[in-house]
């Protein structure tokens, strides 16, 4: 079946339909990594977003039950050059394109993705439509023309859970599958804001030893502390911070009371709540091979990323500074407290997909807590 | 940390001649880091044997050795130079063990020598199967079952708890030499005991078989701070059990969830953590179970390699460069990435492209060895290409390869008629055979298979291929059937009209040549092509960026695909497309690549825009760095033309590449491409036999005694005329493809029966075989007006030795001046005649004083750099601008460079890779590189030439000699001399008598078929030296063929002609008197003065 996107601009890609058919919304992002098609579309930081990966072949390993990083699927559309029905995979249980119709979005294949690609780089992220049932050019552009812009959206609303649980999973292992690690040995009692929290982060914690309570998004901070717990951590979500000044509230709180971590939207929320600012990037940075340098040590790792906004150094005058830097664009890729246990990064340690480079960061957060706790 | 300040002078070791497993891969490599280290202000010293590398021109490095690359020469060169680093993992293994050889000797250490790059321990640590093993225990990571044996009983041993198939690995053998599976008792005692025997540390290694498993490489690249990073994943489409450089591999991995793909990434930094490569390049071999992932390590190499370089083309990230900087202290996020120039260098490659390479084989030049693909390297070059999907880049790789296809060709059907039908039971037995036992044709097969109705299950049965990489065949098969019925019964004299555009497209999209189309629609290529164009169908030129068009990139590196956008941007400045010589093969490889690349280099001197259009990723031509811009991409007329369309270039080169671009010349021309220098026609009338005899006869020279044949009896006609021996051919070859010379009639037949197939369009040549005479090499260059010869080489093996395959010397040796002044004359006489714009190369035979001339080749000819080398003159520079317009007068280039020094080429054979082969030259050409020798004697000069071709000149011990009778009188003077020096003298009952008979004392020895003991008794027993064996007559060949190949084996030294042995002898003696010593090429060029 035939397929239209149109962006904002008046750009027309055609293609072909995959996966759901009808129409679909969003801002157009293009996603560089290789592998972990699964792992994006149930990354919930995609919500409003529609994903195009400029890696050309999709499909090839379909979708197994295990690399899955959150409830469902969050993004609004897929594009890709082209997808391939037959997948060969020993875990794949599934074809992408039925996953796809299952979860309701629409994909789009066929299409000159590095076209595209090039257009996001050279004019930016903007608004576009998939649409497999209108297939007139000027309506759709005109449609995708009245689209709301991503910032000053809140898209965390409807991705985070509704009320608390407790995540005690660990990582995936090839021949063991997830760990089940025994309750008694995770000392560390953590809460987690999900703000569209992967499960990653929540089984890389459970790897370091936490015992995990995950709290909505708008969960107020004394019932925070009233849990005691020895760190709080602020999870990745979708869209722009600002908007979210519940939730900045709250962190504000919370800080100098616990050791605090944050991850991608929860490090720029920890920023904000530090009397920061955020600002927009053109394209942002969405793949799985990034070069940050840890201030600390410097040293190289190369990282999972996927934002769209980022932290102003100078904005957090000397409440911050700088933890690490994205050696690509030179944007702020972390911030620690000056004084207190409190520290976040732009980019996602936990991978899922991407490299393992940055799970050190997870025992950095255990080390602050077991220094807090004095053990 | 910014580059290290303690260094001053740094030695870059090469991997001497091209071999199997060992091909330009190195010069690209090693050209890189000579570039980089000097950009950094290091003196940079190099040794290589190989004069056809751009990295030994001499002013890549500041002093050139063109020496052997062995231990005791770099031990010399060390102590000489007092180089503060050795830089050892860039040259291949050849370097790497020659630098672990002096390491060992304690030449480092005497003289405060460092290695940089790997160290010592990393390297054992790799290298050694034992310290490997333990290692990768060390860090939880498995490797396949495995022992060790050094002898028979441990072989047998080992064996016993590993079970069959069982894989022999020698230890450090170049490509696996000498390795193989075995799949019963018997083989293994045999491929067990040769691998013993190959390895230099007399050791095996027996593995558990892992064969059918997923085969991936990871390049993983180090700095000083311990940053890592993963440059490029590759999937073999061969699983397991077939050499890697024998797979077609694929770039990006296609078959792993980025969870698999992670546990092979953090297996890669523990493993180079672990080994502890310093810095640079490392290549890592895994092999995955896929029905359930379970992983072992297959192998780790601290160096760069064929991979690597694999790798750098197929993401545009310079592997070689950036480890030389590494190597010098810089760190990864201290260098910028050249194609984005905003983003550093400490990052993985991000593609948005699908990359193949496919090996080409030669398996046609040696009927004898086993065809059968195993963990022992056969293959001689590869291709790569580059589309937007799998499907499109496998059908460009395949019409890369130039043999003969252009695409997924059938075996089995006549593609005009028939895609689909049931097979015959002999052709079902066929296809199974071939599916199941890895062979060079498999995949043709495969696609056979899929028309036969074959499912995708079944094939991944019988050849462990990934079913995704099969399901992609069978679409591209499908799809014929579809694209075929689609004309079958319409109209083909508009096809434009008859073909929807969108079939249309979506063909070329998957990659379907307009040729491909053409068979499946029964019509001419040129039909196909004017139907495309009419519907408005036209590649785009996408760029190969490192970063998946996050960033933008500032080199032109392209690639075609049917898509929408088009990022080649060319541009209005004065601008010249060379083509360069696709695949390496035997005939056509690293000389002809480096005449592109001076082509280039000497255009973009002159202000030109230089433009590369090649599709070997071993090739510094096809390095982003060197033309200005570059289209990877196969050179067929089809793809050519449309890159000419794009960038309209003002000239065309033709002549550089070999007869790949020579093939398409008139084709070109027809088309209205400019091509300049020679003209088509100039090059038709030098190939074509008639014209050229009638220029011959116009300018009164002379050519042995030939006839042209289109069947047999005319053959036999013709031979009969000129007598026998006579050469035959077929017509328009390189590298004496099927040449042979013949004896008799019953041979002449045989061979125009099984041997060529003789039609009328592809008639044979017959020559008389001139007997005992000199061969000559001639390269000159011409402008049209004037001649300037560039070099005249004296071929060491006489006349029917096939000029790739013999040794020569420049100046001649032997021949008279007399003769070389009327062999300048003709040549120049025919230069004119032709209106030769650039170079041009004679070969001539020289019979007592009669001058015959063997062929004419306007072009660049394979001892190009050879000659430049010798000379110090840049021919291919000189001829680019020649071609370009430009006068010899206006670039000052007249006269001869006779240099004082000799310098001699030797040719370097694959025989040792293929058992069963024999060692024996003849007019088909069988090498597959060269070294060159220099000194100021010929003696030194051969000496040298031997020794960088790895045959060692005995000093002492016993010479066995059996000669055919024609030869008997030319040997008495060898063993004479050999004698006199010292060594025994060992015959078989013919020549001893003879030479007992001139007096000289010989000891009998029986011939095989004598009874034991005999002659390979001695040879295996270790008490022969030297073996010279000349013979001729089928039954005399057959008969001594296991005394040249047991003393192969043995390594032991032979030589099959009287005058290599000649030329051997005196160097022994002169290498007996005094020991050889080292001098850089730009000391022997400061003697040459006048040159360019």
């Amino acid at each position: 079946m035939k397929a239209i996107l149109a962006l904002a601009d008046g750009r027309i890609f055609e293609g072909k339909s995959f996966g759901a058919s009808g129409e679909a919304a969003g801002e157009v992002v293009f996603n560089t990594a290789m592998t972990g098609y699964q792992e994006i579309l149930t990354d919930p930081s995609y919500k409003g977003q529609m994903v195009t990966m400029t890696c050309p072949q999709i499909g090839n390993t379909g979708i197994n039950p295990e690399d899955i990083e959150s409830r469902g699927v969050f993004l609004s559309g897929f594009i890709v050059r082209e997808y391939l029905e037959n997948y060969s995979s020993w875990r794949a249980t599934m074809t992408l394109a039925a996953y796809l119709k299952e979860n309701g979005v629409v994909g789009i294949d066929g299409i000159d993705t590095r076209a595209l690609t090039r257009h996001i780089r050279d004019k930016g992220a903007q608004n576009g439509i998939i649409s497999t049932t209108d297939l007139s050019h000027e309506n759709l552009v005109a449609k995708a023309r009245k689209l709301p812009s991503m910032s000053g959206l809140d898209l965390v609303t409807g991705v985070s859970c509704e009320k608390p649980y407790n995540w005690r999973e660990g990582s995936w292992e090839i021949g063991k599958g997830h760990a089940n690690p025994d309750p008694s040995t995770l000392q560390f009692r953590v809460v987690a804001y999900d703000f569209g929290i992967k499960y990653n982060i929540l089984r890389c914690l459970v790897d370091v030893g936490c015992n995990v309570t995950v709290v909505p998004a708008d969960f107020p901070a004394e019932k925070t502390l009233a849990m005691n717990p020895d760190g709080i951590f602020l999870s990745n979500g979708p869209g722009d911070p600002e908007p979210l000044l519940k939730a900045q509230i709250e962190i504000r709180k919370l800080i100098g009371k616990k050791p605090i971590f944050g991850i991608c939207l929860g490090h720029q929320l920890l920023g904000l709540a530090l009397g920061g600012r955020t600002v927009k990037l053109p394209f942002g940075n969405h793949g799985s091979n990034l070069p940050v340098m840890d201030i600390s040590t410097g040293k190289v790792e190369i990282t999972s990323q996927n934002h769209g906004f980022a932290v102003e150094l100078e904005s957090l005058g000397d409440a911050a500074c700088l933890g690490h830097e994205n050696l690509n664009d030179h944007t702020v890729e972390g911030i620690r407290h000056c004084r207190l246990p409190v520290f976040s990064v732009q980019h996602h340690p936990e991978a899922s997909p991407g490299p393992h480079d940055s799970r050190y960061l997870f025992g950095r957060f255990v080390e602050m807590m077991k220094k807090e706790k004095g053990c | 940390m910014p580059r290290r300040t303690d260094l001053e002078k740094i030695l870059i070791i090469g991997a001497g001649p091209i071999v199997i497993g060992q091909a330009c891969e190195f010069d690209y490599s090693g050209t890189q880091a000579c570039k980089a280290l000097k950009e950094e202000g290091y003196e940079v010293i190099l040794l290589n044997s190989n004069p056809a590398t751009i990295m030994t021109d001499p002013d890549f490095a500041d002093r050139t050795y063109i020496e052997p690359v062995t231990p005791g020469m770099l031990a010399r060169i060390i102590e000489k130079e007092r180089p503060d680093a050795i830089l050892p993992t860039l040259g291949g293994q050849t370097a790497l063990n020659c630098a672990v050889s002096v390491a060992e000797s304690g030449v480092l250490e005497k003289f405060g020598v460092e290695l940089i790059g790997a160290k010592l321990p990393a390297i054992k640590k790799a290298e050694d199967r034992t310290l490997f093993k333990k290692a990768m225990g060390k860090i939880g990571l498995e490797v396949p079952r495995s022992g060790f044996a050094h002898n028979y009983s441990e072989a047998m041993e080992v064996v016993r708890s590993i079970g069959f198939p069982a894989i022999i690995r020698p230890s450090f053998t170049l490509g696996g030499t000498g390795g193989g599976i075995a799949y019963n008792l018997e083989e293994y005692e045999k491929m067990a005991m040769a691998g013993i025997d190959a390895s230099p540390t007399d050791e095996i290694l027996v593995e558990e078989s892992i064969i059918g498993w997923k085969e991936y490489e990871l390049e993983v690249m180090r700095d000083t701070a311990d940053n890592v990073v993963i440059i490029c994943s590759i999937e073999n489409f061969d699983p397991m059990g077939v050499h890697t450089g024998d797979s077609i591999t694929v770039a990006p991995a296609q078959t792993l969830t980025d969870k698999e793909y992670q546990i092979l990434r953090d297996a890669s930094l523990k493993i180079i953590r672990e080994i502890g490569v310093d810095t640079g390049g490392s290549n890592i071999q895994f092999g995955v179970n896929p029905l359930n992932g379970r992983l072992v390590v297959i192998e780790m190499n601290p160096r760069v390699s064929r991979s690597s370089a694999l790798a750098s083309k197929a993401t545009g990230f310079p592997i070689a460069k950036i480890a030389a900087k590494l190597a010098v202290g810089y760190t990864l996020d201290e260098i910028t990435n050249d194609i984005t120039r905003e983003t550093p260098a400490c990052f993985e490659p991000a593609i948005d492209y699908v990359v193949t390479k496919i090996p080409r084989f030669t398996f046609e030049k040696f009927p004898a060895a086993d065809a059968t693909l195993t963990t022992q390297m056969k293959s001689v070059g590869e291709v790569m290409a580059i589309g937007r999907t799998f499907k499109e880049s496998f059908q460009k790789a395949l019409r890369s390869l130039e043999i003969g296809v252009c695409g997924l060709d059938s075996r089995l059907f006549d593609m005009r008629t028939e895609t689909r039908r049931a097979l015959s039971q002999k052709e079902q037995k066929l296809l199974l055979e071939k599916l199941r036992i890895p062979n060079c044709d498999r995949l043709w097969y495969l696609a056979d298979a899929l028309r036969a109705g074959i499912n995708v299950e079944e094939i991944n049965r019988d050849t462990g291929i990934d079913p995704w990489f099969l399901h992609n065949l069978r679409e591209i098969i499908e799809k014929e059937e579809e694209l075929r019925q689609a004309v079958a019964d319409g109209d083909k004299s508009d096809l434009s009209k008859t073909v929807s555009r969108e079939l249309f497209v979506e063909a070329k999209r998957m990659g379907f040549s307009d040729r491909m189309l053409s068979i499946l629609w029964s019509t001419e290529e040129e039909s196909v092509c004017s139907a495309r164009h009419k519907l408005g169908i036209r590649p785009v030129y996408k760029r190969v960026d490192t970063c998946a068009a996050e960033f933008e990139a500032y080199t032109p590196y392209l690639y075609s695909t049917y898509e929408e956008e088009c990022e080649a941007f060319p541009s209005d400045r004065k601008k010249i497309m060379i083509l360069g010589g696709g695949p390496n093969r035997i005939g056509q490889g690293i000389e002809f690549d480096y005449c592109c690349v001076h082509g280039v280099f000497a255009l973009a001197e002159d202000g030109f825009e230089t433009i590369m259009v090649n599709c070997n990723p071993e090739t510094v031509s096809t390095d982003y760095d060197t033309s200005d811009r570059l289209y990877f991409e196969p050179l067929t007329l089809e793809d050519v033309l449309e890159i000419v369309v794009k960038e309209k270039p003002d000239g065309v080169i033709v002549q550089f590449g070999g007869q790949t671009p020579l093939k398409l010349a008139v084709a070109l021309e027809k088309a209205g491409v400019p091509i300049i220098g020679t003209s088509p026609d100039a090059i038709d009338r030098a190939e074509d036999r008639e014209r050229f005899q009638e220029m011959l006869h116009k300018l009164g020279l002379r050519q042995p005694e030939n006839g042209t044949a289109r069947y047999f009896e005319e053959a036999e006609k013709i031979a009969e005329r000129i007598g026998y021996p006579v050469v035959v051919r077929p017509s328009y070859v390189l590298g004496g493809r099927a040449m042979e010379i013949v004896f008799d009639t019953d041979n002449l037949r045989r061979y125009m029966t099984t041997a060529v197939q003789v039609s009328p369009e592809h008639p044979i040549l017959i020559d008389k075989f001139l007997d005992e005479a000199i061969e000559i090499d001639v390269d000159a260059l011409c402008d049209g007006k004037e001649v300037v010869i560039g070099g005249i080489m004296e071929h060491i093996e006489e006349a029917g030795i096939h000029s790739g395959d013999s040794a020569c010397s420049l100046p001649p040796y032997s021949v008279h001046d007399r003769i070389v002044s009327e062999i300048r004359r003709q040549t120049a006489l025919m230069a004119l005649e032709l209106g030769v714009r650039g170079l041009m190369n004679v070969q001539y035979a020289l019979k007592g004083e009669e001058i015959y001339i063997l062929e004419v080749n306007p072009r660049a000819s394979r001892t190009v750099p050879f000659v430049s080398k010798a000379t110090g003159r840049p021919l291919a520079k000189i001829a680019a601008r020649i071609m370009a317009g430009k006068t010899l007068k206006e670039l000052g280039i007249s006269g001869d460079i006779i240099p004082e020094h000799i310098s001699v080429k030797e040719s370097v054979f694959p025989f040792v890779k293929f058992p069963g082969v024999d060692t024996i030259l003849g007019p088909e050409m069988k090498s597959t590189g060269e070294v060159m020798g220099i000194g100021y004697s010929f003696a030194e000069a051969f000496a040298k030439s031997q020794m960088g071709a790895n045959v060692t000149l005995p000093l002492s011990g016993t010479a066995f000699i059996s000669v055919r009778d024609a030869d008997k009188k030319h040997i008495v003077n060898v063993a004479e001399k050999l004698y006199k020096a010292g060594f025994g003298i060992l015959a078989t009952s013919g020549t001893a008598a003879f030479l007992k008979e001139k007096g000289i004392p010989v000891k009998n020895v029986n011939k095989v078929a004598e009874g034991r003991p005999h002659i390979v008794d001695s040879i295996k027993n270790g008490e022969v030296a030297l073996v010279v064996n000349t013979t001729q007559g089928s039954q005399a060949v057959a008969d001594s063929f296991s005394i040249r190949r047991e003393a192969l084996m043995h390594g032991i030294t032979y030589y099959t002609t009287i005058s290599g042995a000649k030329a051997a002898v005196d160097s022994i003696i002169a290498l007996i008197k005094n020991e050889l010593d080292a001098r850089s090429l730009q000391d022997y060029l400061k003697q040459i003065t006048g040159c360019a």
